[in-house]
């Protein structure tokens, strides 16, 4: 028998603190694919490459690369779930490896915790895992509960695959990747203008002023608007959904105009399509639902659910 | 009106040492560009925007910048004033802090000048000069004290893990003392602590928290005597 690829799943701060249905999905997608995820224990932030990156380029070295020897030590590449949390690691991991002077200073600074860098380890984004270690074919296999008529607009975000020159994954201007895995869920790809501009929370711009941020996700959501609108809207990165999600509550309140669209994480799409239930990963604990008191649209993504009748009756 | 001139000065002016103040690029008076730096364009190399000298302002990275199309942000304008020299003009600039690293111009710019990183570069320099936003002083903070950005932060969102069938802490710094250790041992080093004002923000933080407390105390004092006053009328 082969050996189950095997990775540290590298949580951050947005999934397992604010969206955990994306962290239990995750657990339930891979284990039904064979792929084996390990805690990777006092992991920190990653940190948020836009923010630490911006304040103390070092620093943002140096923690992030606390969290690479984390699993150099156990010998495991790492899987994440978060666009911005891959970029740290990714990039730090990479320029680490390229960049001496760098490199240095860092482990000048991991020596009082008697860690170094190395560089033996891989960091990939759950995108890349599923993609490579499953493969297109073997998911398609899983899919049980086929999301059809749904019409999917796509929020790729940007740390997965930019810089382009330097990630070398996708092309930036016209991704395929994202696409093809959302796509074997069996809803249709519905493309509009904006698919490609940020969803205006990274470079801690959401934190300096979260007005600004929510403008460029009210841009996004207008141009679903002019193509018809979408039923979801699917995204590989917790802070992406975050800002799509409980940005629609936010955008009511700053700007007065109403938007509902389901936003799902790409591992939340898998795990419905191979046939969860929304209750076995907790669909309905996402901010917009839970702060708006609304479920998702149910009818629209065909999935049948008790009614309320019936669940006080079996109570 | 590019929503980047409805900023509220209270909540981005706060810097650690300084004030910065937001004014939209049609209010700026002309730039002295007698007050050169010439040192600033070896600095932003240095500090992680290597090719900033490649670029000959052909416009494409604010052309396609987000940013830049709703607030009055201008990456190429930055950078030919950083290759001006002008350092005090790019790093007191408070809408310095509206890219998102989106990397969008990166992807384009012909030079590959990689403005984003040039960004991040003047963005450092701008710390350095004691140029920080209060919200991002804030979150800094936040990943020193408890090794997250977004922390877990009590029973509500433990009792959302645990609804979607998780543990209540996950393996993160969140549930582990010692990464927490080891974080505030590597930015005490690095001379983050300084950078941000740590120590300061903190105590600040400890002196907000224990005036609420005694607030609400009194708050809970004079609600009880007005209680028991109503009783003894009875
Ligand atoms: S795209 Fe590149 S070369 Fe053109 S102005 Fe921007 S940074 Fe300069
Ligand atoms: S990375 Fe920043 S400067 Fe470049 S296009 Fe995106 S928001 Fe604009």
């Amino acid at each position: 028998m082969t050996k189950k690829p095997t990775y540290y799943h590298f949580l951050g701060c947005v999934i397992p603190h604010r969206y955990p249905s994306v962290e239990k999905a995750t657990n339930l997608v891979f284990e039904d694919l064979g792929i084996k995820l390990l805690d990777l224990v006092g992991a920190s932030c990653c940190p948020a490459p836009g923010v630490f990156g911006s304040f103390d380029r070092v620093t943002w070295a140096t923690i992030s690369a606390r969290n690479l020897t984390l699993a150099e030590e156990g010998g495991h590449s790492i899987t994440t779930g978060c666009n911005g949390c891959f970029a740290s690691l990714w990039d730090a991991n990479h320029e680490l490896k390229h960049d001496d002077e760098l490199r240095d200073a860092v482990n000048e600074n991991l020596s009082v915790i008697d860690r170094e860098f190395k560089g033996t380890i891989e960091v990939t984004h759950y995108v890349d895992a599923l993609y490579a270690s499953a493969g297109l074919e073997k998911i398609r296999e899983k899919v049980t509960r086929p999301l059809e008529d749904v019409r999917m607009a796509l929020h790729p975000g940007c740390h997965w695959m930019r810089p382009k020159n330097i990630k070398k994954k996708d092309d930036s201007e016209h991704p395929q990747i994202f696409r093809n895995l959302c796509e074997t869920s069996g809803a249709t790809y519905l493309p509009y203008k904006d698919e490609l501009i940020c969803c205006g929370a990274g470079g801690a711009v959401r934190t300096a002023d979260v007005k600004t941020a929510l403008d460029f996700t009210k841009q996004k959501f207008e141009s679903i608007e002019a193509v018809g609108g979408a039923d979801i809207i699917v995204t590989p990165c917790p802070f992406c959904e975050l800002q799509l999600d409980l940005g629609q509550v936010e955008i009511q309140k700053f700007f007065e105009k109403e938007f509902r669209y389901d936003v799902m994480h790409i591992v939340e799409l898998l795990a419905l399509a191979f046939g969860h239930d929304p209750d076995e990963f907790g669909l309905t604990t996402h901010l917009q639902y839970m702060q708006r008191k609304i479920q998702p649209n149910w009818e629209v993504l065909g999935i049948e659910r008790p009614q309320p009748e019936d669940v006080a009756a079996s109570e | 009106m590019p929503i980047g001139n409805g900023f509220k000065a209270e909540n981005l002016a706060l810097s650690i040492r300084r004030c910065i103040k937001l004014v939209s690029v049609e209010e700026k008076v002309p730039i002295d560009i007698d007050e050169v730096d010439k040192d600033f364009v070896d600095m932003v190399k240095k500090a992680g925007g290597p090719n900033i000298q490649s670029c000959f302002q052909c416009g494409t990275c604010s052309g396609s910048c987000p940013a830049g199309a709703r607030t009055n942000y201008l990456v190429r304008g930055i950078i030919r004033k950083a290759l001006l020299g002008l350092k005090e003009e790019c790093v007191s600039s408070p809408e310095l802090w509206f890219c998102t690293t989106c990397y969008t111009c990166t992807d384009r710019c012909p030079q590959d000048v990689q403005p984003t990183e040039v960004i991040k570069a003047i963005r450092n320099i701008a710390v350095q000069s004691g140029y920080m936003l209060a919200p991002h002083q804030k979150v800094a903070a936040k990943v020193v004290e408890v090794g997250h950005a977004v922390p877990l932060g009590g029973t509500t969102w433990e009792n959302l893990r645990e609804k979607v069938g998780l543990i209540r802490v996950p393996p993160n710094a969140s549930g582990n003392q010692w990464a927490i250790d080891e974080i505030q041992k590597i930015t005490k080093k690095s001379g983050f602590d300084d950078l941000i004002g740590y120590e300061e923000f903190m105590k600040a933080e400890a002196e907000k928290a224990k005036k609420k407390a005694e607030e609400k105390a009194k708050e809970k004092a004079e609600q009880e005597a007005k209680e028991k006053a109503k009783e003894k009328k009875a």
